[in-house]
Order: structure tokens, then C-alpha cells, then sequence
């Protein structure tokens, strides 16, 4: 038993089994039928020293290939300043669990009710909840609320420029939760409006979900959507992209009634995946509706200024099968690694970011369709930091070319097209080593 | 404690024209954004916190300061496995040859992450008597919804529409029935005999053929271990149903039971609860979903499969057709099964296997220990965690909240309070393997001293806590009213 993770003393463990009035450990175990104990050793390695755990994900470590990265869709390489990740590390936040206990969690209750003020402030709208896991289960949550505020309604539009990765989330929900996903088509890598207005007219849409920017990088015009939607008893519901929200225009100027996305794009390390935070903002009415914890203000007995998880009679704890979600631990310490990186960045900070996008992103588009083998996908359409190119090159040439020389060139989503983004992470020079690869590679079949 | 900076909000903070970042110089500032329709943009810049960076530190560490974690003390919370979160997991999770790939990058550049997330599944597939498991769920209510939608997948695949109902028992966590409606299910409540198991008279006459399942948690709630188990298992089988493990309450199972050997076909497991990765306040944390042979292939997309070459292996991530779908954007939290297989490979299997009997054991310590003043409606040995429906002595009018308020002022966190809904005064109690006898006997002692000062001061215990960054807390206001963003806070003022 000597290991460091159990105090326990070979004296302890008498005199503890004493007080139970119990001989040995197996003795609290005896209510259990013997032929469903589980006897033998288990099948794992030998327990490792933490030289050793070090040494093993040291060698794990080089079978991966860290990259110049030049892909998005859903994942930006955002730089993130140190205070945030030496913040985040602190045990207090780190170690602490849900803040039920309200008088030792204000710290937490705190961070949340600032993420919530930022968030909305992001989004432009009234509210936003204390976080989701993503920004695709965020935006299949926004989906379920949608048809739970319609109530005789249970079909949900989705624009076909929404990430293909969201949509497949919202549409796994969807089949399980007995919601009729139906597509806007797209056209020229905008939401086709003939079809959304076919569509809506219907009368019988509970919600329609569109994106901001787009899957392509696209910010679409969006102007008089949400007036039809109203006009039809239907919530607008927006997918964006956190970051850009720093500049482009927002949600609740879309008038849109729910906002989501993923709050990655904030500053928080690609890490393979996850974790990130996904958010979900309202309006002040649909409130009640929203799924997940809320942080609000109160006063404590003194009078003094505090922090409480309210509007609990929505959750699972509560109300069980009639909750609104079943979320429960959701993502808090995102939470305030976005929460953080925004008390840095402040809105001139997340300005600035766009800003070297947009400048290394249009530069970019530029320099490839100079090559004269590279054009815009949809080339009147305006962009921020991502876009679609097609190629007469090989796709998958150009990527083994660039991943060569450590570039990860864009994401293929067509036999003929990249996916490109470019943050405030990449240099010229970065920018300019890609470009390279890719007129080494025309350079060479042209020879 | 420095709270000298309590209740200031970042904004309060702010002054214009201060500046908390830097980033390069635009080698490339002849593209403008400005070039963008403006009707696209924003008219209005968010209105952030304008803050230097030593400010931004100190407001975070001061309000961390109001804050209780594992590492600060004794955090006993019922069903939550408040376990010792270790620091070389924190580590590992933050690798940068890991923390850097993106997850649509090439598969050939994260054979290691990849590796990584495998080793793991085969590890949690070991330790619960399954076949395979997924990673990707975010959390153990995400894990119980992906677990319904295998259940609902495999009925589906046979083509058998009519079951529609799952089965939970009336002790089970809120988010097994929340989890049931959210996936399209009925739930059907069983009841709990006296003694807190699963009522199997009760439950006969609910199966028929519109069972999908059964959902529980082993030990359930009140840290009573099922010992009807196969039977139920049986039962339900026999009407066609699926058993599925709510691994809330795994960890005193480690070294003692597999959910595979006891019937269940399905299960999730909380790695931030039974594998040690932090709770972060409230998540990040991760659920991973299990499965017996013969239902991997409903597991969600993607997956991470592993494939055997003469010169070694290589590992692909791959979409499966009959899978039940995608539930997340990418791979889950990979941060957190970083943490988690740290944990696996510092304990190994000669450490594994007691984790569960010493949880069970300090359980059970303080339960005797404090028996004579708290009612222990269940006599018995518990497992990782037992309930106490408040003070023996009633006629002090002290509440169990009360009693959890006291705790705050002594340093130890509350217990789980007001949960299981089957008695009124429920104190849920888990002190996990972590703990030494010294941290539990300081807990005990004090547990008596407030049943003490019940009867001679009840009043100072009905306004418990004194001495914390702030004293007991409005919540009625908060709901009555909700202010939830800090310019509704500025408007209201």
C-alpha cells in the first residue's frame, strides 16, 4: 500500500477496520456475491516513477509533428499570452468543483458572472449561460431550445454554409431528440435566400440556424432574416465564430434570438481538440429556456455584493426528465481561460487580432492567385481571416509538399479546393513559406 | 487571504486607454479590414475591460483567494469523488508537443496524440469489462446521453421501434432521467426498498417489450452496493432491454468489481471523477462511454481504430456507418485524457486495485464515527460514500444546510446536501482514498462539535457560516430578479 497517493499506514488501516468492526479490507466488501468479485490482476502496465510517466510522453511526443498551421474550420491558432495559462493553474480554480457552497466559491461564481457580462458583450445579446461543452453541442442545445419554445413545432431549419461538423452534431442530437433537420441550400458559398423564404413560409419552423462568418470564411448579409423568421414564429439562432466577434457584426445586430459557437478561437490552445468552451447567449425572455448553469447577483446576509448560481429550477437536479438540458458539468475553467484572455485583449486587442488576420489571410489569397494555379472559390464574396481557393494543382500534392517543410496548407474540403485561415499567429515570413512550397511544387511539375 | 479586492468586477477596473496585451507589428498593413462592407461590421466595439497586465493578475489571484479547491482542504462532496488531483497530470496536459496539433491536421503528425487516446480506451475497456470505449463525450451527463443513443441505435438496427421507455430508479442522479428526455426516452421511476436498493417486485411489472433499458448507478446513490444485481440484469435482458452504468460512482469499484461482470452492457465513466483530472469548477471534464462486444459499432464518430503493420502499427481516425452519429466537433476533451492515462500509468495495476477498498474504508470510518450523532438511516457497510438524514437530535431546529454552512467556518468543504431526494435532511458524505486518518479524525471532531453547538447555540449555527469571504447568501433574490451580466449590474444601480 506504500504509494504516494494513499496515507494509509498498515496501523491506520487496523485501527480504522477496528472502528467499523471489521478484521480486513475484504470485510467491507461482503455484501457483495463473491462470483461477482473481480479476482484477477488487471491487465495495465507496471506503475510508473514521474521520471519515467515524463520520459513516455516525451517519446509519445515526437510521433506527433507540431506544424506551421494554415487550417481553421472550427480550430484557430490564436496565440494566448502567458497570464492566462499561469492563472489557469492556480488549484483554487483548478481544484475546485461545481459552486454549490456559494461562500467558498465566490471566486468561481465570480469569473462566470464576468465570462457571462463578456460574453453578452461579445454577442451583443441580453444574456449568456455559464458555458457548454462546444460549439457544436452548444448549437444543437440552441436547436432543442428552439422546438421546446415553439412547442408544437419540431423542425429546424440549418444553412448549408454552417460547418459541416457542427451540423452533424445538431443533426445526431436531432434524430434522438425526434427534431426534422431540414438544409438551406447554398449557393455561391452563401445561404441561398429563395430557399430559406420557400422554406420558411411553410409555417412550420421552430428555428433556423445560420453561421457568422460561414464555413467558408464568408460573412453573409443576413439583412431582413430575422424579421422573416418572426414573421413565421421562428427563433434565428447564430453560429459565430467568438473571435471575429470583436469586429463583425453581431448577433443581436442580426437580431437574431440565440447566438452560439465555440469559444476557442478566444485564445485557448488547439490541444488536439479540446478542451473548449462553447457558449450560448439570449435575450432577458427566453431565459428560463436556456440550458446549462447561471450565474447571478445577490447580497449576502451583511448586504455585501456576492455571486450565486440561480435559476436553478431549469436544471437537471431539479427537475429531471422536465429540465431544459441535461448538462451539468459543463466548461468553467475555459470559461475564464476566455474570460482572462478578453480582460487582456479588450476590444482594441481582439481588433488588433482581425486586423493581422485579414492582413496575413488577404495577403495570402493574394500571393497564391498570383501563381496563376490558385483562384477565390467565391471570389466576390468579402472574408476576415478564412477562405476557400480552388487549384488546378493537385490538392493533395500541395499538402504533402507544404507538410514537408512543416506547413499544415489549409484543410481539403473539395477534390479542388482549401480551406485557408491565417490569425495574428503566423508571420510574413510563415505566409511566405508556404507560398513557396507551393511554387516549388508548380516549379517542378512545370520542369 | 488578501480579500482587500473582494467583489471588485474587472470592469470595475478599467480605465480607458489602458492596454493588457501586445501582439506583432502588421508586416502587411496594407490589406485593411476597413476594405469590409461596413454594413457587415459592427457598429459597436464590445464594451471589455481596458486593464494592464499586473492588474489582470491580481484581480485573478485575489479572487482565487475567495475560492475552495481539494488542494486548499477536506472536500467531502458526496457522489462527486473529490480525489487529490495530481500535478504531474497538469504536466503531461500541457506538453506542448501535444497542446499544439490541431485536430483536422494530417493523421501521419499525431500518431502520439493518437497513441495516447487509444492506450486509454483499451485501459478503461480493461477496467470495466467491456469491449470498447469512445472518448468523446465532454462530460458524465454527456456520456449518459451518448450511452441512451447507443441504446436507442441498437434497437433501431434491429429494427425494434417500440421501445421507448428506460427505466431509472427513483435514489439515481437528476441527470439520468434529464439525460433519458433529452434522447427521445420515457422514463419509467423504479422504486427503492427500505434498505436503498432497487425494489425488484417493483420493477417486474414494468418490463415488457417497450423497454429500451435500465439505467443505475452501482453502488447507487447511497453508497449501497445493488447485490440484486445479476438478477436485475437478468430481468431486463430477458425483456430485450439494455443495462446501462451511470459510473458516477465508479471509483469504489476499482480492485473489487468490473460493470462488464455485473450485467451492464453500456456505462460511462467520469474521468474527473474516478481518474483524477480536475474539476475545474465545473468541467472541463470528459466522459467516456463503454460497450460490450457486439455494440461498438453504434459508438459515435470518429473513432480512433489501430492497425497492426509489419513494421510496427499506425492508428487512423475513422467514420463508422452504423454508428449512432457524431456528439462532438472532434476527439473530446484530449487535454483531459492526457491527465487521465497519466493517472493509469502512476498508479499502475499493483496501486489500481486498492484504490477502492481504502475510499471504502475511509467511508466507512467516518460513518461509525459519527453515527451516535448524525441518523444513519442505512446500518450496514457502505461503499465510497453513505447518508446521513441530518442530526440525530431534531429538536434543534439546526437544518442539514445549517450543518453544511458550520462546516465552511472550520475549513472543510460541505458535504452533498438535500441529495438523494429519499430522505429530507440528506448529508451525502465521500472522503476518498486521498485522505488520511488525521484529516478524518480533524473532520469527525469537528462534525461533533457542530452537533454540540446544535444543542447549546443553535442560533450561531442557523447563521453559519462567520468567518468565509462572505456570509450566507440571498438566492431567492438572485432568482426573483436575475442580474446575470455587469451591465444589467450597472443599470440596476
Amino acid at each position: 500500500m506504500n504509494f504516494k497517493f494513499f496515507p494509509h499506514t498498515e496501523d491506520d488501516i487496523r485501527s480504522m477496520l477496528n472502528t467499523c468492526g471489521e478484521q480486513k479490507l475484504e470485510d467491507l466488501y461482503k455484501d457483495i456475491p463473491e462470483e461477482l468479485v473481480f479476482k484477477r490482476e488487471y491487465a495495465l502496465p507496471d506503475a510508473l516513477s514521474e521520471v519515467e510517466v515524463r520520459r513516455f510522453f516525451d517519446d509519445l511526443g515526437s510521433y506527433n509533428m507540431p506544424l506551421t498551421c494554415f487550417v481553421g474550420a472550427g480550430c484557430y491558432d490564436h496565440y494566448s499570452p502567458s497570464v492566462v495559462n499561469d492563472i489557469l493553474r492556480r488549484s483554487e480554480f483548478l481544484t475546485s468543483y461545481t459552486p454549490y457552497q456559494a461562500e467558498i466559491s465566490q471566486g468561481t461564481l465570480q469569473y462566470i458572472f464576468e465570462y457571462q457580462s463578456m460574453m453578452a458583450e461579445l454577442t451583443g445579446m441580453e444574456v449568456s449561460n455559464a458555458s457548454m461543452y462546444d460549439g457544436c453541442t452548444a448549437t444543437a442545445e440552441a436547436m432543442m431550445m428552439a422546438v421546446a419554445n415553439a412547442k408544437k413545432r419540431n423542425k429546424v431549419l440549418i444553412s448549408d454554409t454552417v460547418n459541416p461538423i457542427v451540423i452533424r452534431v445538431v443533426e445526431t442530437y436531432a434524430k434522438f431528440h425526434g427534431v426534422e433537420v431540414v438544409r438551406i441550400a447554398a449557393e455561391n458559398g452563401v445561404t441561398s435566400r429563395a430557399d430559406f423564404e420557400a422554406k420558411i413560409a411553410q409555417d412550420d419552423v421552430a428555428g433556423v440556424i445560420v453561421a457568422t462568418p460561414n464555413f467558408y470564411g464568408i460573412l453573409e448579409d443576413y439583412t431582413g432574416w430575422a424579421d422573416l423568421c418572426h414573421e413565421h414564429k421562428a427563433l434565428f439562432i447564430m453560429n459565430c465564430v467568438a473571435s471575429a466577434l470583436g469586429v463583425i457584426k453581431t448577433p443581436a445586430e442580426w437580431d437574431a434570438d440565440i447566438a452560439v459557437g465555440d469559444g476557442q478561437s478566444l485564445g485557448i490552445p488547439m490541444n488536439f481538440g479540446g478542451p473548449y468552451v462553447g457558449f450560448l447567449c439570449t435575450s432577458k425572455k427566453l431565459i428560463r429556456k436556456m440550458p446549462g448553469r447561471i450565474v447571478g447577483a445577490t447580497t449576502d446576509a451583511d448586504g455585501k455584493r456576492t455571486f450565486v448560481l440561480t435559476l436553478q429550477a431549469r436544471e437537471q437536479h431539479i427537475r429531471r426528465e422536465k429540465a431544459t438540458s441535461n448538462i451539468c458539468s459543463n466548461e468553467s475553467l475555459m470559461a475564464l481561460y476566455v474570460t482572462i484572455y478578453m480582460s487582456l485583449m479588450g476590444k482594441q486587442g481582439l481588433r488588433d487580432v482581425n486586423e493581422l488576420g485579414y492582413s496575413g489571410a488577404h495577403y495570402l489569397a493574394e500571393q497564391l492567385c498570383a501563381t496563376g494555379k490558385f483562384e477565390m472559390a467565391y471570389p466576390d464574396k468579402p472574408f476576415l481571416n478564412e477562405f476557400a481557393i480552388k487549384t488546378t494543382l493537385n490538392v493533395d500534392d500541395v499538402q504533402s509538399q507544404c507538410l514537408c517543410a512543416g506547413i499544415q496548407a489549409g484543410l481539403k474540403i473539395a477534390d479542388d479546393t482549401l480551406l485557408m485561415c491565417v490569425t495574428e499567429a503566423r508571420s510574413k515570413a510563415e505566409i511566405d513559406a508556404l507560398v513557396e512550397q507551393v511554387q516549388q511544387l508548380i516549379d517542378e511539375e512545370e520542369n | 487571504m488578501n480579500n482587500t479586492y473582494y467583489g471588485k468586477l474587472i470592469f470595475e477596473l478599467s480605465k480607458e486607454g489602458r492596454c493588457g496585451y501586445s501582439l506583432p507589428k502588421n508586416e502587411l498593413d496594407n490589406y485593411k479590414m476597413s476594405a469590409l462592407p461596413a454594413n457587415l461590421m459592427r457598429y459597436e466595439a464590445p464594451c471589455l475591460p481596458e486593464v494592464d497586465e499586473l492588474t489582470v493578475v491580481r484581480h485573478y489571484t485575489n479572487m482565487s483567494n475567495n475560492n475552495f479547491g481539494v488542494d486548499t482542504g477536506f472536500y467531502p462532496l458526496g457522489s462527486c469523488t473529490m480525489k487529490y488531483n495530481p500535478k504531474i497530470n497538469e504536466d503531461m496536459a500541457a506538453h506542448r508537443d501535444f497542446t499544439c496539433l490541431h485536430p483536422l491536421q494530417d493523421v501521419d503528425t499525431v500518431q502520439g496524440a493518437l497513441e495516447v487516446y487509444y492506450n486509454l480506451q483499451t485501459s478503461l475497456a480493461e477496467l470495466s469489462g467491456l469491449k470498447e470505449f469512445t472518448l468523446n463525450p465532454f462530460a458524465g451527463a454527456h456520456g449518459e446521453l451518448t450511452g441512451l443513443m447507443v441504446m436507442r441505435s441498437y434497437h433501431a438496427s434491429r429494427g425494434d421501434d417500440k421501445r421507448t421507455k428506460v427505466i431509472v430508479p427513483d435514489s439515481a442522479h437528476g441527470t439520468n432521467p434529464a439525460s433519458a428526455a433529452v434522447c427521445g426516452l420515457d422514463v419509467v421511476v423504479v422504486k427503492s426498498r427500505p434498505d436503498g436498493t432497487v425494489d425488484v417486485d417493483d420493477l417486474r411489472p414494468l418490463l415488457d417489450d417497450t423497454i429500451a433499458g435500465m439505467m443505475m448507478t452501482n453502488p447507487n446513490t447511497l453508497g449501497i452496493f445493488e447485490h440484486n444485481i445479476a438478477e436485475i440484469a437478468k430481468l431486463v435482458h430477458d425483456c430485450g432491454g439494455l443495462m446501462y452504468y451511470d459510473g458516477a460512482n465508479l471509483n469504489p469499484m476499482l480492485g473489487v468489481c468490473r460493470p462488464g461482470d455485473l450485467g451492464f452492457d453500456i456505462m460511462h465513466i467520469n474521468l474527473h471523477k474516478t481518474f483524477s483530472t480536475p474539476h475545474g469548477g465545473g468541467g472541463p471534464g470528459s466522459g467516456p462511454v463503454g460497450v460490450r462486444e457486439g455494440l461498438e459499432q453504434f459508438l459515435p464518430n470518429p473513432r480512433v481504430v489501430r492497425h497492426e503493420e509489419e513494421d510496427g502499427h499506425h492508428y487512423t481516425i475513422e467514420n463508422n456507418d452504423n454508428s449512432l452519429g457524431f456528439i462532438s466537433g472532434f476527439l473530446g476533451n484530449f487535454a483531459v485524457v492526457m491527465r487521465a492515462y497519466t493517472y493509469i500509468l502512476t498508479l499502475g495495476h499493483e496501486n489500481v486495485k486498492n484504490v477502492g477498498p481504502l475510499a471504502t474504508l475511509n467511508a466507512n470510518y467516518v460513518k461509525e464515527s459519527l453515527k451516535d450523532c448524525f441518523e444513519l438511516p442505512l446500518t450496514g457497510v457502505c461503499k465510497h460514500e453513505f447518508v446521513f438524514d441530518g442530526l440525530k437530535d431534531k429538536s434543534t431546529g439546526v437544518t442539514t444546510l445549517d450543518v453544511a454552512k458550520r462546516l465552511l467556518d472550520y475549513g472543510f468543504h460541505a458535504p452533498t446536501i438535500y441529495f438523494p431526494l429519499l430522505f429530507h435532511e440528506a448529508l451525502m458524505i465521500e472522503p476518498t482514498e486521498n485522505e488520511s486518518k488525521e484529516t478524518l479524525d480533524s473532520f469527525i471532531e469537528v462534525m461533533r462539535k457542530i452537533a454540540k453547538e446544535a444543542k447549546e447555540q443553535p442560533e450561531m449555527v442557523k447563521t453559519a457560516p462567520h468567518c468565509t469571504p462572505v456570509r450566507r447568501l440571498d438566492d431567492t433574490q438572485a432568482a426573483l430578479k436575475p442580474i446575470v451580466t455587469y451591465r444589467e449590474l450597472v443599470n440596476q444601480e
